[in-house]
């Protein structure tokens, strides 16, 4: 069987071609209203490219039985392309070994999973957890959780109003009842990137490990997690070109066999009474019942083709966007850019005078130009700037300078309407 | 779908220039409402006596939809009935859900220029929160959301 691979004509030149890049891309073609789609809400959601979507058909059409189970063709073929994929985001995230990727329906999941399989086992009473201002909610609410539950403590690492951590706080926040860190890589709502290879020293030299959620940090660099030493470390599929309902955590080996498992049931188990349970060794002990074989596959799909695309190009891609879109945005009057941290990922998050962030939405949507509006899910960075939400333009590899314009030239025509 | 025939110029005439806007100082009833998606929130103040709105005043932070809803409401309300503001509630309601066709038998008059929101499923709490605000007032309810149990689009209105 042949593997995906990304469509020759995205990587005939050397020189990233934005536009033989959008070919790859069906859903870019779309008009709305009449208008071109500039899809810019890619922190909520990527798009798919073609071989993605072939990859995943081709499986349905003629790969497709349960996993781990029967010796029938298709259950051997379904098992391997499985374990392939599997095989294909641990070489995504240069982690050790295969069994520290644990699949899991998306980000969301897997830091429930670790809340539970290592937060419910390891963390106690008056223990303390520590969170930052720039976390999404699902890196909050899980622990939380956690902490009505046991009497733990949630201690936040502030933020400057660049939208930075202030990591002079973060280290004054430990002490002898710290057991875990969960940081974000990068901020959902700002595009900060936070220096998370020093906060994770800075951890581990109090032998207090951490978690990162890599969900905004994935689709736009290349991760290392042995480089970044992480514990724990996040991402979904479709913020990275691939499907719904799938993500991993990668865990490193030792922690993850100490883990107690999430869900109980099918896969789990390497035995079962009624009197007695014993578990399967990882990473199957996290992978309770049927997965969604499709979309892992997918998910491997997708890494292929970002790599084939290549990260290191996509970074410097996405930085010469967002350099532009910012220079542009900061012509119009009664703009202000929430979060201008000195790195950050393509993400431009801003008010209008006058003009609230849902008005903008739905006008731009006229325009064709789809944007995220709203709290973007972290309500403590809303609260830090005094704005109860933003409007957000989020940029992948695929969106164009002309879309770039596009939006400059919407928000110009709705400061006019609203004159 | 067409959005520019929400964005008229009497909602964005409405949107600058508020109606009823501020506090009531003889205000006995009252009501403060939330949309916790888009953090949009409003309250609204109301002097009631022998079953008529003698006043109502709102203020608050919301989209021009919310504030040109609001501002064309307390215009509407004001001097009425409860009765009548309930019907109107009901009403606006049903026109921005589908449920009452804009040429049909109503008494909206002018507020039928929201009759373009329910094309726009995301912006039609937007338009709600007032009345919904509103009835909770007049009702005797201190807070409400546009989510959860208190959710308009899935409670009926007369129920709050």
């Amino acid at each position: 069987m042949k593997l995906v691979e990304p469509s020759l004509k995205s990587l005939s030149t050397s020189m990233f071609n934005v536009e033989h890049i959008r070919a790859d891309f069906p859903i870019l073609k779309l008009k709305i209203d009449g208008k071109p789609l500039a899809y810019l809400d890619n922190a909520a959601s990527s798009q798919m490219p073609q071989p993605v979507i072939d990859r995943m058909v081709r499986y349905q059409t003629t790969q497709h039985a349960n996993i781990n189970r029967a010796v029938h063709y298709l259950s051997e073929t379904a098992t391997l392309e499985y374990e392939k994929s599997r095989h294909k985001l641990k070489r995504f995230i240069n982690a050790n070994e295969d069994r520290e990727v644990i699949f899991t329906s998306g980000t969301t999941d897997a830091i429930n999973l670790v809340a539970h399989g290592y937060g419910r086992k390891f963390i106690g009473s008056g223990d303390e957890i520590i969170l930052t201002t720039l976390e999404h909610h699902s890196n909050i609410v899980p622990w939380q959780m956690l902490a009505e539950e046991n009497g733990a403590k949630i201690c936040v690492v502030p933020i400057d109003d660049t939208g930075e951590l202030l990591i002079d706080e973060y280290k004054q926040l430990f002490n002898k009842r710290t057991k875990f860190v969960g940081v974000t890589h990068v901020s959902n709502a700002l595009g900060t990137i936070n220096p998370i290879k020093q906060m994770i020293e800075f951890a581990h030299a109090r032998d207090v490990p951490v978690l990162v959620d890599g969900a905004q940090a994935a689709p736009h660099m290349k991760i290392d997690v042995q480089d970044l030493d992480c514990d724990f470390y996040t991402f979904s599929g479709h913020k990275l070109c691939g499907p719904t309902g799938i993500g991993i955590l990668y865990g490193k080996a030792a922690l993850l066999e100490r883990m107690q498992p999430f869900k109980g049931g099918g896969d789990m188990i390497a035995s079962v009474t009624f009197e007695k349970t014993t578990y399967n060794t990882i990473p199957h002990k996290f992978e309770a019942g049927t997965p969604p074989i499709a979309a892992a596959i997918g998910f491997g799909a997708a890494v292929d083709y970002l790599s084939a695309v290549n990260m290191s190009t996509i970074a410097t891609y996405e930085h010469d966007l967002i350099t532009y879109a910012t220079e542009q945005i900061r012509r119009i009057p009664g703009i202000r850019i929430i979060g201008a941290a000195a790195e950050k990922v393509a993400v431009l998050s801003f008010s209008v005078d006058r003009i609230h962030p849902h008005d903008i939405g739905t006008l731009l949507n006229q325009e064709g130009i789809a944007v995220r509006t709203g709290h973007h899910c972290a309500q403590p960075v809303m609260r830090h700037f005094k704005v109860p939400a933003t409007t957000r333009a989020s940029f992948a590899f695929y969106n164009s300078m002309i879309e770039v314009d596009a939006l400059i030239s919407g928000i110009q025509k709705i400061q006019k309407i609203f004159l | 779908m067409n959005t520019k025939s929400l964005y008229q110029e009497v909602i964005l005439d409405h949107n600058r220039n508020p109606r009823n806007y501020g506090s009531l100082d003889n205000a006995n009833c009252s009501a403060e409402g939330h949309n916790p998606l888009c953090g949009d929130h409003l309250n609204i103040k109301l002097n009631l006596s022998r079953g008529y709105i003698n006043d109502i005043a709102f203020q608050g932070e919301s989209c021009a939809i919310c504030k040109a809803s609001a501002s064309m409401m307390t215009a509407n309300v004001k001097g009425k009935t409860q009765a009548d503001a309930e019907t109107l509630i009901q009403e606006f309601r049903d026109m921005t859900i589908g449920k009452l066709e804009p040429n049909g038998n109503h008494h909206l008059g002018h507020l039928t220029v929201f009759f373009g929101v329910r094309n726009l499923p995301t912006r039609v709490k937007c338009a709600i929160l007032p009345w919904h605000t509103l009835h909770a007032a007049l009702n005797s309810v201190a807070t409400i959301s546009t989510e959860a149990e208190d959710d308009p689009m899935h409670v009926s209105i007369g129920n709050a």
